[in-house]
Order: structure tokens, then sequence, then C-alpha cells
């Protein structure tokens, strides 16, 4: 090809990583800037706001909480379509896509973490409730940072880590709703009456609204690190092509020598 | 303490670990970049460089 | 198949397989306890099967590594591979002599410890079934946990650490089902079915991807 065309057509186009670096190039500015108005509007609407009667300014926190708790589920989700698309489709950026995100997963899931335990303080008057969402999402916490873990200690072959880490998130993807209902089994065997359920009033729509908007922003943050951590990702690997390259190059020099 | 304290403390939280994520990505970013440059300055390139092609 | 499996027991239980080692590791991790929360017989009986059981959920995992290590090392996982009979099936019949090497051990060591945490009749044999029902699980989920780290030289402590957060629902069951027998209110049978069937669902998974990741980490 003596004139790359580097217009993307169709979705397979995506598997070229010059292409989808070029398509990154041209839009992540453009994804970053309606971040940051998102979260500008969002952050408006969540301080403008009036608090609610129970819970007080404590609400507030309900704004960031929820997205991030929202995320750390959806984070998961794109990683466990990713594993498919790796075992079952190979497209080749998949496994790039899952290695990149399961730190903005893990990161997301300790933002939900920890506003959750800032917003039970003063709620339920202890940092730490064996709640069944709070610990369901403490066992994602562990999931991710295991997928880490496999992921650093397989650093120097990054294809098969991607492909056993694929049948890793997928075996997880499978437990996460045995996960949830055993934990939620458990909850109602221990749990002592005194605590507050979140989810027992209908949210008013004076709380929906700023909810909304920090939800679609927190996900279009979401996206926009991560196609911007593939990124890192594929150069990551150029680079270790070029070096191994590089390496058998002097190696043949210095016998031809 | 007051609600206004746990408020601002989750907000900083959750800002200062959205602010190392972005932190993260921006350096890893300029360290790729910085690494590809100096492979290329020394003459090590991807065969298809030229062609913007890969392979 | 057979051979496979009595191989698989008699290399297990031969020195140097490790069999053994679980039990010990159950019996230490459970002796340990009194010296931690005290001596105090009524806490003890009223937390002895919770402790049976995450003794046992640690000794099954503390073997795991060396499901298919061993077979990797010495070459034979490549010709396990390229059998006619499916990996599938191959996996499953490894899994079940491993589980007869070290889990039926700690089903079998159960009770007696059962005695040293001050369990009644009826507590020790809850605690006994639930395990006889609740470890095959464990050992089926932690093969694939295996599979995947086949690969690294030092994968035993990752195996746990990716093991563990999928073992859960067993630990969960396993103890709310001896719960449940100790005290009368709560019925027996719900949790004890539910166990069986997470038992049932990780013999399909675990073998699915256990050999799923054997093959991707071999090519």
């Amino acid at each position: 090809m003596s004139e790359p065309s580097l217009a993307i057509r169709k979705f397979s186009d995506l598997a070229n990583p010059t292409r989808f670096l070029a398509l990154v190039a041209l839009l992540w500015p453009w994804m970053a800037g309606l971040t940051l108005c998102l979260f500008a509007f969002g952050l408006y609407l969540s301080f403008a706001t009036l608090g609610d009667y129970q819970q007080g300014e404590t609400v507030r926190i309900m704004y960031i909480h929820v997205p991030a708790a929202w995320l750390s589920m959806m984070c998961y989700s794109v990683m466990a379509v990713s594993a498919l698309g790796t075992l079952v489709w190979r497209h080749p950026l998949a496994d790039v896509s899952a290695k990149a995100a399961a730190p903005l997963g893990a990161c997301f899931t300790l933002i939900a973490l920890i506003t959750g335990s800032l917003w039970g303080k003063p709620m339920w008057g202890t940092w730490w409730v064996w709640d069944a969402r709070l610990t369901s999402v403490f066992v994602l916490f562990l999931m991710y940072l295991g997928l880490i873990a496999l992921n650093r200690a397989m650093a120097d072959d990054p294809t098969r880590a991607a492909k056993v880490g694929a049948v890793l998130i997928l075996v997880g993807f499978v437990n996460i709703p045995i996960i949830k209902f055993s934990v939620e089994w458990w909850n109602t065997l221990h749990q002592p009456a005194s605590v507050v359920r979140l989810d027992g009033p209908t949210i008013d729509p004076e709380f929906l609204r700023p909810l909304m908007v920090m939800a679609v922003a927190f996900t279009l943050f979401f996206f926009t690190l991560h196609v911007l951590a593939m990124r890192n990702e594929i150069l990551r690997r150029r680079i270790s092509v070029l070096r191994r390259h590089a390496a058998r190059a002097v190696g043949r020099e210095g016998s031809d020598a | 303490m007051s609600h206004a304290f746990y408020v601002t403390l989750s907000y900083l939280s959750a800002f200062g670990i959205a602010l190392g994520l972005v932190l993260w990505v921006w350096l890893d970013h300029r360290g790729r970049q910085k690494e590809l440059a100096r492979l290329e300055a020394a003459g090590i390139r991807r065969r298809s460089a030229h062609s913007g092609e890969a392979q | 198949m057979i051979p496979l499996l009595l191989r698989d027991i008699r290399l297990s239980v031969r020195a140097g397989g490790g069999a053994l080692i679980g039990v010990l590791f159950f019996m230490t991790v459970v002796a340990v306890i009194p010296f931690g929360v005290g001596p105090d017989l009524n806490l003890l009986s009223r937390i002895g099967p919770a402790i049976l059981w995450i003794g046992a959920l640690l000794a099954a995992l503390l073997g795991l590594d060396r499901l298919f290590q061993a077979e990797r090392e010495d070459g034979s996982l490549d010709l396990l591979l390229m059998q006619e009979t499916p990996l599938v099936l191959t996996v499953l019949v490894k899994c079940l002599a491993h589980w007869i090497a070290t889990g039926l051990p700690l089903v079998i060591a159960a009770p007696l410890l059962g005695l040293f945490m001050n369990m009644d009749e009826v507590a020790i044999g809850a605690t006994t079934l639930t395990l006889l029902a609740g470890t095959p699980a464990i050992t089926f989920i932690g093969a694939a946990g295996a599979a995947i780290a086949v690969a690294l030289p030092r994968g035993g402590l990752l195996v746990s650490i990716l093991v563990l957060p999928l073992a859960i629902p067993v630990l969960i069951f396993g103890v709310s089902a001896v719960h449940a027998a100790i005290e009368d209110p709560a019925p027996f049978l719900p949790p004890f079915l539910i166990l069986v069937a997470i038992n049932l669902f990780f013999a399909v998974i675990g073998p699915v991807a256990a050999a799923a990741a054997l093959r991707l980490s071999s090519d």
C-alpha cells in the first residue's frame, strides 16, 4: 500500500493498532473536553441541590459514590467482553483493552469503597459494616487486585498473560452472581436489624438529576482513560518488540564479526 | 464531626484517586514516547514505520 | 482414566507428594486458634465450625499449585494435552485424584479437630458432612486457578489470591448449613443443597476453565 488510509470503515478495522492509535489521537481531546464539561456541570448540580432532610449534607457523597460503584461493575463487564474478544474472536486489541481496564476498575472500586465508608461513618456511626453491598464490592476489589497481580507476574509474556487472564476474567464474571447471592444470604443471617437500608426510599428527582449527570461524566471519564491506557499499552508492546528485534540484530552482527 | 467534613473528605479522596489515574496514564505515555524516540534515535524503527501500515 | 486417577493418587500420597502436609497444616491452623482467642470452651464451640471450615479452605488451597506444575516440569502435561480423550475429562479426573489425596484426609481429620473445639455431636457431624460436600468445589475452582498460574515459577501464593474470592460462596453456605443444623429454627437442607449445587456448578466450570487455560498457556 503506497497510500495508506487511516479511515476506520468497519469495526474490524479497529483491529489494526496503527489505525486505532490514529483514531485515539483524533478523539481523545474531545472526550477529555466533554468529560471536563460534564464534571463541571455535574459538580455544580450536586452542590446546588438541596440536602436530604434525613441524611443532610452527606447525600452529596452519593453523587460520587453511586457512579463509582456503577463503574466498578461496568468496568468488569468491559473486561469480560474483552476477554471474550480475546478467546473467541481473537481480536488483537481485546487483550490490550482487558489489561488496561483492570487498574481503572480497581481505582473506581476503591473510590466506591472509600466514599461508601465515609458515608457510613456519619450515617451508621461506623466506618465499615459487613453489609451485603459493601461486602460484594470488596470482593470485586479483591478480584481486580488478583487480575492485576496476575498481569504483573506474567509481565514478560503479555500475550500469554492476556489469554489466561481472559479465562480468569470469565470465571470471575460467571461467579459474580453467585458471590452476590451468597453474600446476601449470609447477610440476612447475620444482619443486625439496626442498620439503615440505603435502598429504602425511592430517590427524589431532585437528587436524580445530578446523579445522572455525574454518572455520565464518570462513564466518559472511564472511557477516556481506557483508550489512553490502551494506547500506552500498545506503545509498550511495540517498544518491547523493537527491543527484541534490536537485540537479535546485535546478536547477528556479533556472530558475523 | 460535621457532615461537611465527610463530604469534603470523600470528594477529596475521589479527586485524589482520579488525579492519580490521570497522572499515571499521562506519565506512562510520556515515558513510552521518550523510549520510542530513543530507539528511533538509535536507528531502530518499525519496519512499517514509513508506510504507516502495521505489517 | 482409572490409571490416571490411580497414578495421581499414588504420586501425591508418596513422600514429597504433599498430601499429608495439607492435613498437618489444617491441624496446625486449628490448634493455633485457641491461643489467639483464648481457651474459653463456650466461645470455641460457637466458632468451631467456622474455624474448621476456614482451616480446611486454606489447607485445600495450599497444595493446589502442584496440581499441574509437576506435570509441566517433567513434560507429561504436553502428553495429556495431545491425548485423544478430551482435556476437560483429564482435568476432571486429576481434580478428583487431588481431592481424594488432599481433600478427603481433611474431611476425615475434621471430627477429631471438632473435639478440640468442644463441638457437640450434631455440630461435628454437620461440619464433616458439609466439608465432604464443599471441599470438592474448592478443588474444582482451584484447578482453574492452578492452570492459570501454571506457567509461573512461584505461582503458589498467586493461586490462593486468585481462588479465595471465588471460594467465598462455598465458605458461606458450608458454615451456614452447620449453623442451621445446630440452631433449631433454621432449616439445614436449603444451604446444604445450595452447597451441593455450587459443587456441581464448579465441577463444570472449573475443569472447563482449567482446560482452556492449559491449552492457551501451552501454545
